[in-house]
């Protein structure tokens, strides 16, 4: 705890990532208390009103509103849940498996271990927005596809890294030893191997959900991530550059959202990064 | 070298053989194409003779055998839209896609590299914090985000550029921009890591030791070393760059394959949308088969077995 708690002090960058992740964090539970309006309250009457600051805007609606006369800050607030949740998601089940693969390909090398390399090759062998497009589109754009979607674009770093890992460790006297008193391989694997390996997964995965939340966005952006009315950041954009020669704040307010979101994720996985194993610069 | 080639080429053909599967099974996902390819009023009889037609009562693997022989031969049948052949529609719109590309790769190796140096020589100083933390920034920004904001700024307020098109350098810049900020990010820190990792070996020590100027220490012994690594980078860059571009395209309204892809999406021309698939992952492949041996060539410590 000493160490968690000085090198944080240390590394500022680390504390503000935190800082934005809690607050991201809260501000999506506590959504529809924060919140000042209703995300889907439209009314044409007022659409387009600029942000409080400039002459036009109102106290009530502190960042504007949008074409249909929605709250662009409520909007915002509200999809942060969106991006929290798709990223968590994804990444819970991309993670697994993952892991999973990498763990047994580089313990029991042989004709799966290719295989799963060979799949991992085709897969970076083309952009994953090209793919990511591609299944949304085929599969129709929801929330649940999109998870489905991260997932298959995340599994291969995890792979990859977990079987290097593997396969250095597979080596060590203390698997052999184990090999040796006759533990199964599932034990050696999970009691063994696993915690040894951990750490450079908690930062591959930190990093992940920013970039999940990052092509989430993209997606939706696209029109092919979460639908509308539903709010998310990409898809207010995708609606705002209709508009960006005469409502800015459409489109800079929620951009300038996933930003610092993934910022802050970012900030966090350098410094986790730091904390655990100051070597693994290059993750 | 031979025995090299021939791996890496056998390596790559099965890399394009994977692509063309997954291409193959996802789109049909999508269902049964015969409901796409008809009018809603065509009735059961219709449907079955275009099922027979297109071989689509067939075994799948059969069916995939048929895709794949075509394919082979440059057919992905005809676009559901245009009614073209869908390889002519993707070829024609790439030149736009690649020059996109490779002036958004120059701007990202131009800052990048100067950047990357720098950030090394002067690690943990002010301009290393100064530029790692850019790059953080960089790496959080969402492309279309700031591809919107450069329009903003450049093209609405300012209006020093068109907002959308193809045409002259004008047109290029802020698209190309938008896309090289996308990857300098990240091959800024690999120059840094790079450089890092370089500057701590033994033969720098060496040319110290020897009392070279720091100058000559830099550039002829340690940057000559960093910049190979750097090649691989701009390969695995380009497939990023490639993705980048199908968001780019989309914001500035460039005519290349990427929005091509999108707009194809939408309308379920699934044709076109496995052209571009397969023409993307091929220039990809071929770029890092490229890579590849232009590395061996460049570092002769490099042995191809």
């Amino acid at each position: 705890m000493d160490r968690l708690t000085r090198t944080m002090l240390r590394n500022r960058g680390g504390l503000i990532g935190l800082l934005i992740v809690l607050l991201n964090i809260v501000v999506a539970i506590l959504a529809p208390l924060l919140a000042p309006h209703d995300p889907l309250d439209q009314d044409i009457t007022r659409r387009l009103q600029p942000p409080a600051w400039l002459p036009g805007g109102s106290v009530e609606y502190l960042l504007g509103t949008d074409q249909l006369g929605r709250d662009v800050l409520t909007r915002i607030i509200y999809g942060s849940r969106i991006s929290l949740l798709i990223g968590l998601l994804s990444v819970a089940v991309s993670l697994p498996i993952g892991v999973g693969l990498g763990l047994l390909g580089g313990y029991f090398r042989g004709r799966l271990d290719d295989a799963v390399m060979r799949l991992a090759d085709v897969q970076l062998a083309f952009p994953f927005i090209l793919l990511a497009i591609t299944i949304a589109g085929v599969l129709g754009p929801s929330p649940r596809n999109v998870i489905l979607i991260l997932a298959v674009g995340g599994w291969v770093a995890y792979a990859r890294v977990t079987r290097g890992q593997v396969l250095g460790l597979r080596e060590k006297e203390f698997v052999e030893a184990a090999r040796a008193l006759g533990m199964r391989h599932g034990r050696i694997l999970v009691a063994h191997i696993l915690p040894n390996i951990l750490t450079p997964i908690i930062v591959l995965a930190t990093f992940a959900v920013a970039q999940m939340i990052l092509l989430e966005s993209s997606l939706s952006f696209l029109g092919l991530g979460v639908q509308p009315p539903t709010p998310s950041w990409g898809g207010m954009l995708n609606d705002g550059r209709a508009y960006i020669t005469i409502a800015w704040w459409l489109t800079t307010f929620p951009g300038a959202t996933i930003m610092l979101t993934v910022l802050g994720i970012n900030f966090m996985g350098d410094w986790l990064r730091d904390l655990f194993d100051p070597r693994l610069e290059s993750l | 070298m031979r025995q090299f080639l021939a791996r890496r080429l056998a390596q790559a053909a099965l890399v394009v053989v994977g692509v063309s599967l997954v291409v193959f099974f996802v789109i049909r996902l999508s269902g049964d194409p015969t409901y796409l390819l008809l009018p809603p009023t065509a009735t059961e009889e219709d449907r079955v003779r275009l099922a027979r037609q297109l071989g689509l009562d067939r075994p799948i693997w059969v069916q995939y055998g048929i895709f794949a022989q075509r394919a082979l031969g440059g057919d992905f049948g005809r676009s559901l839209r245009f009614g073209e052949p869908a390889i002519p529609l993707v070829l024609e719109r790439l030149p736009a896609t690649l020059e996109l590309t490779v002036a958004a790769l120059v701007v990202s190796l131009l800052i990048s590299i100067p950047a990357g140096i720098l950030s090394a020589l002067r690690r943990n100083k002010a301009s290393d914090n100064l530029i790692m933390l850019g790059a953080l920034f960089g790496q959080s920004m969402p492309v279309f985000w700031l591809g919107i904001m450069l329009i903003l700024l450049f093209a609405v307020r300012l209006e020093m550029f068109p907002t959308s098109g193809r045409g002259s350098l004008m047109h290029l810049a802020l698209p190309a921009v938008t896309l090289g900020l996308y990857s300098t990010a990240r091959v800024t820190r690999l120059v840094r890591a790079g450089m890092l990792d370089v500057m701590g070996q033994d033969y720098i020590r060496t040319a110290w030791a020897k009392g070279l100027p720091r100058r000559r220490v830099i550039v002829k012994h340690a940057l000559r070393n960093t910049l190979i690594p750097v090649v691989t980078i701009v390969g695995l860059e380009l497939g990023t760059l490639l993705g980048g571009a199908v968001i780019t395209e989309t914001i500035f309204a460039w005519p290349g394959i990427g929005r091509l892809a999108v707009t194809a999406i939408f309308q379920r021309d699934y044709p076109v949308v496995q052209a571009v698939v397969m023409v993307t992952a091929l220039v990809f492949v071929v770029c890092n088969l490229l890579v590849d041996l232009a590395y061996g060539w460049l570092d002769p410590r490099i042995r191809f077995d």
